[in-house]
């Protein structure tokens, strides 16, 4: 008798159908939380609200990078005349945003607000 | 079965190098024959064989395959009809290196949507035929030169083609081969089928197999 | 087994199985060529995910901060909220609360840390206890009951008892805090009293907030307030892919892929070439040995792309992306342990297919157009 090969479209549709799969299944669950998950999250938001905390403790390297939003604007030397930046999170946070905002669309800013960057 | 009307084909037409490899042909090929075309390199055989086999086409002059002008048609009609009716064995063999002896041997049924499982056991029909079984999934580079052979036969057989057409077929075989070959051409012309074939060689042209043998020399024939 | 398929749906297989076979010839350079590729979506697609999912959790959890934290500036830089500053705000109408706040940073010399201190009412602790974050907890080893010590920057040193570690799940948000009572805060770094850090105001209505904010800024030319909705907008720029770091990472991504896609695309091999030809010769049309690498080229492209999609889910939301890990540390001592919530952005990850899958595969069908068209007699010479 005659020994048929595996076919190659066969395993490669048996792959592609299988990640196609996991694909979906990731598409499906997507933005799902557990009960688990949600309920964490709102432990979280509520220890936010309870202490006022206004920023995520991801970069603890500098008073700069470590409360970004409460931050003045990104600038050399701001920790240390021989620092001119810690890298690579002074690369990843922008000024916070009430810094960059162009003042034509702020109206803090025809309110009389500090009009200049600190 | 097979008519050429007058027909010429140059290459590099309008460049300097312009070559003119026909230079009128008129020739009526009959069916279930094995015609041989005789001549010396440059003669034209190999070119008259594309023509025939619908390879390429015409510069001027008409191919009628079974009545119907071949020699106009647009490129899916003559790769239709090339495949259908047209089995090519040619010199180098040109087989696809990397893949099995069977894989090369179905490649030609892939276009036209026939199952697998038809066309491998089409092939290995042809493979027994051929006394080529146990060579079946080998590599075709791990074969020897008269199993490529019959790899490329079968190749050329497995759409039922009604013309088969086999360019110095016997050019790199040894005697015994080659005899064995011309066995296999006689089983063609017993199924019915038309070969068609050029040859320098002694053995083959001045073999009983052979029907008719045309001479060719700078794009024209010569005698019959 | 019956054959229930098309002629069409069987030619196509066939084609498959073709191409696959051909790859199969030099397996471990198309192997190669899968596995760079998929990596490259795989860094890709964390990248997206990733960020992704940490802008979506950190608008949800900060969504409880306070509506307007407002600080004090003296000649350009930040000073303290002065006695009677909270009493000039005065009544202004839709402020519910206001509250000052004291918090602060100390630098840790024994684990080269900084941490940021916070005052907390005398209910939630205790003078002489602190509360700790998870990953200072971790960092010092302390656990409920032990006692720890910090030099102020006066000199003294200050002994706490750790009254309790704040909980893992708010590691992101709480990593380094030290809440400790007023008390404690203000003798710890001599504090001047009446004094405070900033003022945090929360306000009833969220369209009032701009207006409120504005009524503070002229009551107190020298303030500057924060508003909430700043505060989130910050992070929504976190990681954009317009600065820094993640533009370099995408640059260099990009720029690998070209290469990839250009060596594709920079011409057949006469081997490669003269196989076209036979194809051509034993009867495949042009459209037949077109689709032939048409599906070499969704083949490898989309494998690739799912392999790097599903690769780069399971890095991110289950092993917490551990390649960023050193980029977002930087410099820093203490990082946070969290498994962010799968948030999948489709745009993002379809804008990424798109510009995978189909500059491969064009690059794949770009240079056997040439060869696939040319007449077959070609290879009878």
């Amino acid at each position: 008798m005659l020994r048929l090969p595996r076919r190659p479209s066969t395993l490669a549709f048996l792959l592609l159908a299988s990640l196609g799969t996991a694909c979906l299944l990731i598409f499906a669950l997507s933005g799902q939380s557990t009960a688990a998950q949600q309920q964490k999250l709102l432990a979280t938001q509520a220890l936010v609200a309870k202490l006022g905390l206004t920023d995520l403790a991801l970069f603890t390297e500098s008073r700069y990078t470590r409360h970004p939003t409460q931050a003045d604007l990104h600038s050399a030397l701001q920790d240390h005349p021989g620092a001119f930046d810690h890298f690579p999170t002074g690369s990843l946070l922008p000024p916070p945003a009430l810094l960059t905002e162009s003042h034509a669309e702020s109206r803090l800013a025809v309110a009389g607000k500090t009009a200049s960057p600190d | 079965m097979i008519e050429l009307s007058n027909i010429k084909k140059a290459f590099n037409q309008g460049k300097p190098n312009e070559y003119w490899a026909l230079n009128g042909i008129d020739l009526t090929l009959e069916a279930g024959k094995v015609t041989a075309f005789r001549g010396p390199s440059g003669s034209g055989k190999t070119t008259l064989l594309t023509l025939v086999g619908c390879l390429s086409r015409p510069t001027s002059g008409r191919v009628r395959f079974r009545g119907e002008d071949i020699s106009g048609l647009p490129e899916r009609f003559l790769t239709e009809i090339r495949r259908q009716s047209f089995g090519f064995i040619f010199q180098q063999l040109n087989l696809i290196k990397g893949l099995s002896a069977l894989e090369n041997v179905i490649l030609p049924g892939f276009p036209t949507g026939r199952p697998r499982a038809e066309l491998v056991a089409s092939a290995s029909q042809l493979f027994a035929q051929l006394k080529l079984e146990h060579r079946l999934h080998a590599k075709v580079e791990w074969l020897s030169g008269g199993e490529q052979q019959r790899v490329a036969i079968a190749r050329a057989l497995i759409n039922n083609p009604q013309v088969i057409i086999a360019d110095e077929p016997t050019a790199n075989l040894d005697t015994a081969l080659s005899r064995e070959f011309m066995a296999i051409l006689e089983s063609f012309t017993a199924a019915g089928k038309t070969v068609l074939l050029t040859s320098h060689d002694p053995l083959v042209v001045e073999s009983s197999a052979v029907h008719r043998v045309v001479g060719i020399r700078d794009g024209k024939l010569t005698d019959d | 087994m019956p054959n229930l398929a098309s002629p069409w749906l069987e030619k196509q297989r066939h084609l498959i199985d073709f191409t696959l076979a051909s790859l199969g010839r030099r397996k471990t350079k198309n192997l190669g060529l899968l596995v760079a590729y998929a990596l490259l979506v795989f860094v890709l697609a964390s990248l997206a995910l990733f960020t992704n999912a940490l802008r979506t959790e950190a608008t949800f959890v900060l969504a409880g901060s306070p509506e307007v934290i407002l600080q004090r500036m003296v000649a350009g830089r930040h000073d303290l909220i002065p006695p009677g500053y909270l009493d000039k705000i005065g009544r202004i109408r839709g402020v519910q609360k206001k509250e000052g706040r004291l918090w602060g940073y100390y630098y840790d010399p024994v684990v080269n840390a900084n941490y940021t201190f916070m005052a907390r009412p005398a209910e939630e602790v205790a003078s002489g206890t602190i509360m700790v974050g998870a990953t200072l907890a971790r960092a010092r080893g302390l656990a409920a009951g032990n006692v720890i010590s910090f030099r102020s920057y006066s000199g003294k040193l200050f002994a706490f008892k750790v009254a309790s570690a704040l909980s893992p799940d708010s590691e992101l948000l709480s990593a380094d805090l030290v809440l400790l009572s007023e008390a404690d805060f203000r003798a710890f770094f001599e504090y001047p009293a009446g004094h405070y850090t900033d003022i945090a105001l929360s306000v009833a209505n969220p369209l009032e907030v701009r207006n409120i904010a504005a009524k503070l800024a002229e009551a107190l030319p020298d303030s500057r307030p924060i508003l909430r909705e700043e505060v989130l907008r910050t992070y929504q720029s976190v990681f954009d892919w317009r600065e820094g770091i993640v533009l370099t990472v995408l640059s260099g991504a990009i720029l690998a892929f070209v290469i990839l896609a250009w060596e594709k695309a920079s011409g057949l091999s006469a081997e490669e070439k003269r196989e076209i030809g036979i194809l051509k010769a034993i009867g495949w049309e042009t459209g037949d040995v077109i689709r032939m690498k048409l599906w070499e080229g969704l083949l490898i492209s989309l494998t690739a792309f799912l392999l790097g999609f599903v690769g780069a889910y399971i890095h991110v939301f289950h092993f917490g992306a551990p390649i960023f890990e050193p980029v977002l540390k930087g410099w820093a001592v203490l990082y946070p342990r969290f498994t962010l919530v799968p948030a999948v952005d489709g745009l993002q990850i379809a804008t990424l297919f798109f510009f995978t899958v189909f500059p491969y595969t064009a690059a794949v069908l770009v240079p056997i157009w040439r060869a696939a068209i040319t007449d077959p007699d070609a290879v009878m010479r």
